[in-house]
């Protein structure tokens, strides 16, 4: 076991935190106030390779390996949570079902423009109905002559108004399992402009305020019969699988929220000043750093442990990385949270007002806990597989 | 097209300087970057070979560590890096550099030669003229733009309140300002394609029409008779006096320090 990185991943994490500090940092405060979508910075990202960083060259990408892009998602959140996630939903939910499920046909058609950031990718599981229970679907796809029809909506869809190609989830049948009658669902990839494909409502988030999270709504919208992403009917294990990868880019995303906010609250603490002394100098102060720190640090093998395993299955197409990733994410997601909290804490009144970022990540660390599986459909996945 | 970029590791700044026995740098007790000035010069190199097909060629004269800095410019979007390295060029002031890569630059094939402007340890400015001066072809220094016109270079040279536009055919050399560009990021794949790429490695042996004498510490006219990381200031001195002789005694004192 070696836990020495690397130096293509030493230079590669390098890059990526000059680009946070450059390019992202300064304007985090900003896109979280205005909750307007950075589209400045994804093109700098687009430019610099940034959205295509796990695909092979052959479709346009870096060919890099998953550990890369996971600390790319880990640096940029360590300064903004909403360009983590923007990189992570991209990346996780569009490219890798296209990449992994993908006819040769749809992979040479859609993975060379999104990994060169030329368009940005969106996925649509979650409707009204349908959260955790992604049995619960609603949205039909019916098969008119060479044409699928969609009907219905999804919500709190990531990147949802900025993207151009998303893959969609769908009922298109029935089918008879164990005598139950269960929804028959299959993935589609609908492309922004298609006639009948429109945008609802945008949501007002507490956290990752530019991250453009929006309705989807589906009326007749019409698309070729191709655009079937998978076999029909597997559209059920597409997103369970998608989703296992996506916890680790969630995970690396909550672990560079809280890396970030613990980076923060070293340089706060050796400065604030209270009874003549740094409150550093408080043992109190020290014992709080040395958890966060600690946790951080667990965080951080977890998600780089889920990231690896990951790469062995791009090798193998065999070795399973659900429950790694399951794992990397409630630990993650519960560190980021607890980590801010306590960032808060040690910054006092400041900490509470919008002027420390401490006060940001604790809002955007929120969601890494609900989004992508919450912590509890984390344990029943990491449970299941120990009651197996 | 042909183009040459040199490129040097230089002290990252916010790392500390530190210095050896004889007053020369300790290059290898410092965290190093690649000299601002010239990988502006290497975007404006990747730029010519993104709008008009080029082959870049980064070469360097360093310590071995000095790899990183030509891997950089790899990952950046280089073709070729070269480091030149070996013990008895060790030391060496801006003659003996430029005698060095000249005598390097000599093996290549090239249109065109980019160096930064000066680097950010010695700010002298001299190592890419002289370089012109050894290969004996024309050079623009303080470019602020560089465009490509068929077999010939336009370039706006950059004055405190003005700039001059000159051409100058090729093969010449160009020596970029910081201010020309903003570099690009190296791209992940960039990375690992960077250290997959095989550096070629040359020393004293494959320089070309170098005499030894103007080679290395030894072969350098400068000689450094101090150096020091922090220049003491003194408290000061204040003194109260009418406006006149004010002037007449800060004249006095800018005469006794040879000031004027």
């Amino acid at each position: 076991m070696d836990f020495t990185l690397k130096k293509e991943h030493e230079m590669a994490r390098a890059l990526f935190r000059e680009f946070a500090e450059k390019e992202v940092k300064p304007l985090a405060q900003e896109v979280d106030e205005t909750e307007e979508f950075p589209r400045a910075t994804v093109e700098k990202m687009a430019k610099a390779g940034f959205l295509g960083i796990p695909i092979p060259k052959e479709y346009g990408g870096q060919g890099c390996d998953v550990l890369t892009y996971v600390m790319c998602v880990e640096e940029l959140s360590k300064v903004c949570g909403t360009t983590g996630v923007i990189v992570s939903a991209h990346t996780s939910l569009c490219c890798d079902p296209i990449l992994t499920y993908g006819t040769e046909e749809q992979k040479q058609k859609y993975l060379p423009d999104l990994a060169s950031g030329k368009k940005l990718g969106a996925f649509g599981l979650t409707e009204p109905g349908a959260g955790t229970d992604a049995q619960g679907q609603q949205t039909k796809a019916v098969l008119d002559g060479d044409e699928w029809v969609l009907n219905g909506s999804k919500i709190f869809i990531t990147n949802g108004k900025e993207a151009d190609v998303y893959v969609i989830f769908a009922v298109t049948g029935t089918v008879e399992k164990r005598g139950k009658l269960l929804k028959e669902i299959s993935a589609f990839i609908v492309e922004k402009g298609t006639p009948g494909f429109t945008f609802g409502t945008k949501e007002k988030k507490m956290g990752i305020r530019g991250s453009s999270t929006y309705e989807l709504i589906f009326t007749d919208c019409r698309i070729p019969k191709e655009n079937l992403l998978g076999q029909q009917g597997k559209g059920f294990n597409i997103a369970m699988h998608t989703l296992d990868g996506g916890r680790i880019g969630i995970a690396a995303q909550a672990l560079g929220i809280g890396e970030g906010a613990l980076e923060r609250t070293v340089e706060y603490v050796k400065e604030r000043k209270q009874f003549g002394r740094a409150i550093g100098a408080f043992q109190n102060t020290q014992f709080q750093l040395a958890d966060m720190a600690t946790k951080a640090q667990a965080a951080q093998f977890l998600v780089y442990k889920a990231a690896l395993t990951k790469d062995q299955y791009t090798q193998d197409h065999k070795t399973a990385y659900g429950v790694e990733a399951a794992m990397a994410k409630l630990y993650a997601a519960e560190m980021a949270m607890e980590v801010t909290t306590k960032a808060v804490q040690l910054h006092g009144g400041y900490g509470y007002t919008r002027e420390y970022d401490v006060e940001r990540m604790m809002r955007d660390a929120k969601i890494t806990e609900i989004y992508e599986g919450t912590s509890e459909v984390q344990r029943m996945v990491i449970s299941a597989a120990l009651l197996k | 097209m042909k183009i040459v970029v040199c490129i040097k590791q230089v002290p990252d700044t916010k790392g500390g300087v530190k210095f050896k026995d004889d007053g020369t740098l300790d290059r290898g007790a410092m965290l190093a970057i690649m000299n601002p000035d010239d990988k502006a010069g290497l975007e404006a190199a990747l730029r010519i070979k993104d709008e008009y097909g080029a082959e870049v060629t980064v070469i360097t004269m360093g310590m071995p560590k000095a790899e990183d800095v030509l891997r950089e410019a790899l990952a950046m979007g280089a073709d070729k890096g070269i480091l030149v390295t070996d013990r008895v060029l060790g030391g060496a002031d801006t003659w003996a550099t430029s005698q060095t890569l000249a005598g390097a630059i000599r093996n290549l094939d090239y249109d065109l030669i980019i160096t930064g402007r000066q680097a950010i340890d010695g700010d002298t400015a001299q190592v890419g003229p002289q370089i012109s001066e050894h290969l004996n072809i024309p050079v623009i220094s303080y470019a602020q733009n560089i465009k490509i016109d068929g077999d010939s270079v336009i370039v706006e040279r950059q004055y405190d309140d003005r700039y001059h536009v000159l051409k100058a055919k090729m093969p010449c050399l160009v020596t970029a300002l910081a201010e020309l560009n903003e570099p690009r990021y190296m791209t992940p794949g960039g990375i690992f394609d960077a250290l997959q790429a095989e550096i070629t490695v040359w020393g004293r042996a494959n320089l070309v029409d170098v005499d030894d004498s103007n080679l290395g510490l030894k072969g350098s006219p400068t000689q450094i008779a101090k150096a020091s990381d922090k220049v003491r200031k003194g408290a000061g001195e204040k003194v109260n006096l009418d406006p006149t002789e004010s002037v007449d005694y800060i004249v006095g004192k800018l005469k006794e320090k040879h000031v004027i």
